[in-house]
């Protein structure tokens, strides 16, 4: 994917029609499903969750799912980004039995259901392991490292497993 | 401010624990505020109360228990990551038929949503580990 397009692409991701309202915002300019009420206040932050690791040497991948998927409760304004040899948690197809491991990788597949649909790679680390989108288990949008640095820019908070 | 803190590493091991303790210190002694100490991955064997670390050593466990009685500071082991280490308070050893609990003094567990409630409400989170 060319710059322009994955520019577009995350453009079109950043979703207009919902308000944008941070701390000590106004709940009533928000949808009823929008937002985090803390005391008073309806919280609506930019939260990206970072995945680094490849998925079966360390727990960090695995960790880091079960945080989306409890953290998708919590109507924020959520996204993830594969990088590095993160790109090969999404790998389509995995058997990690001869391991012993899960194969954890399925659960993304639910991340839709939690309305989590934002989900971006390095275009940079897919190529450097020989990987394309065609073979990743969910659908991604492969963003370059410039269109990388703008979306960590805009966020409220970036996790990172 | 107020800060939410994460501990991804466990201690002893890692210089995270260490830091983390470090920071959340300097933050209360500048009259910052430290909303909740986040414990998950490893992070989670901060809150053991079965470390005897060496005499002339630092208790890393001690020092946050003593964070918590002086300052109500929330510290808070993510339930999953703990059980999977063995770090159980008295409820998760009954429920799950073990034979002993073992989570020291000004720790509790709880769930993930923790983790993404402190975001949340934090002016600032800040990660300690790799």
């Amino acid at each position: 994917m060319g710059a322009q397009s994955a520019r577009s692409a995350l453009a079109a991701s950043q979703r207009p029609d919902v308000p944008d309202v941070r701390c000590g915002g106004n709940a009533r300019n928000m949808r009823m499903s929008e937002g985090y009420r803390h005391g008073r206040e309806v919280i609506t932050k930019r939260l990206l969750y970072v995945n680094r690791r490849a998925p079966h040497g360390t727990i960090y991948g695995l960790e880091g799912l079960e945080v989306v998927l409890v953290g998708a409760a919590f109507d924020q304004r959520v996204s993830l980004l594969f990088l590095d040899d993160g790109v090969f948690q999404l790998v389509r197809d995995q058997d990690p039995s001869a391991l012993g491991m899960k194969n954890f990788a399925k659960g993304f597949r639910a991340l839709e259901m939690y309305d989590v649909t934002d989900v971006f790679v390095s275009a940079d680390a897919l190529a450097a392991r020989g990987l394309t989108v065609d073979e990743l288990i969910i659908e991604v949008v492969a963003l370059d490292a410039d269109t990388i640095a703008h979306l960590m820019d805009e966020q409220d908070v970036i996790f990172s497993f | 401010m107020k800060f939410g803190i994460v501990v991804n590493e466990g201690p002893y091991q890692h210089q995270a624990s260490d830091t983390a303790y470090h920071f959340a210190r300097a933050a209360l002694g500048a009259g910052h505020e430290v909303f909740r100490v986040f414990f998950y991955h490893d992070g989670v064997y901060n809150g053991t109360d079965l470390a005897v670390p060496a005499q002339d050593d630092r208790s890393v466990t001690a020092r946050w228990t003593e964070l918590a009685k002086e300052h109500g500071v929330d510290l808070v082991l993510c339930v999953a990551a703990a059980q999977r280490r063995g770090i159980l308070d008295e409820a998760e050893r009954k429920r799950n038929d073990k034979s002993a609990s073992n989570l020291a003094e000004g720790f509790r567990i709880s769930g993930i949503g923790q983790l993404v409630e402190a975001a949340i409400i934090a002016d600032r989170m800040v990660a300690f580990g790799d």
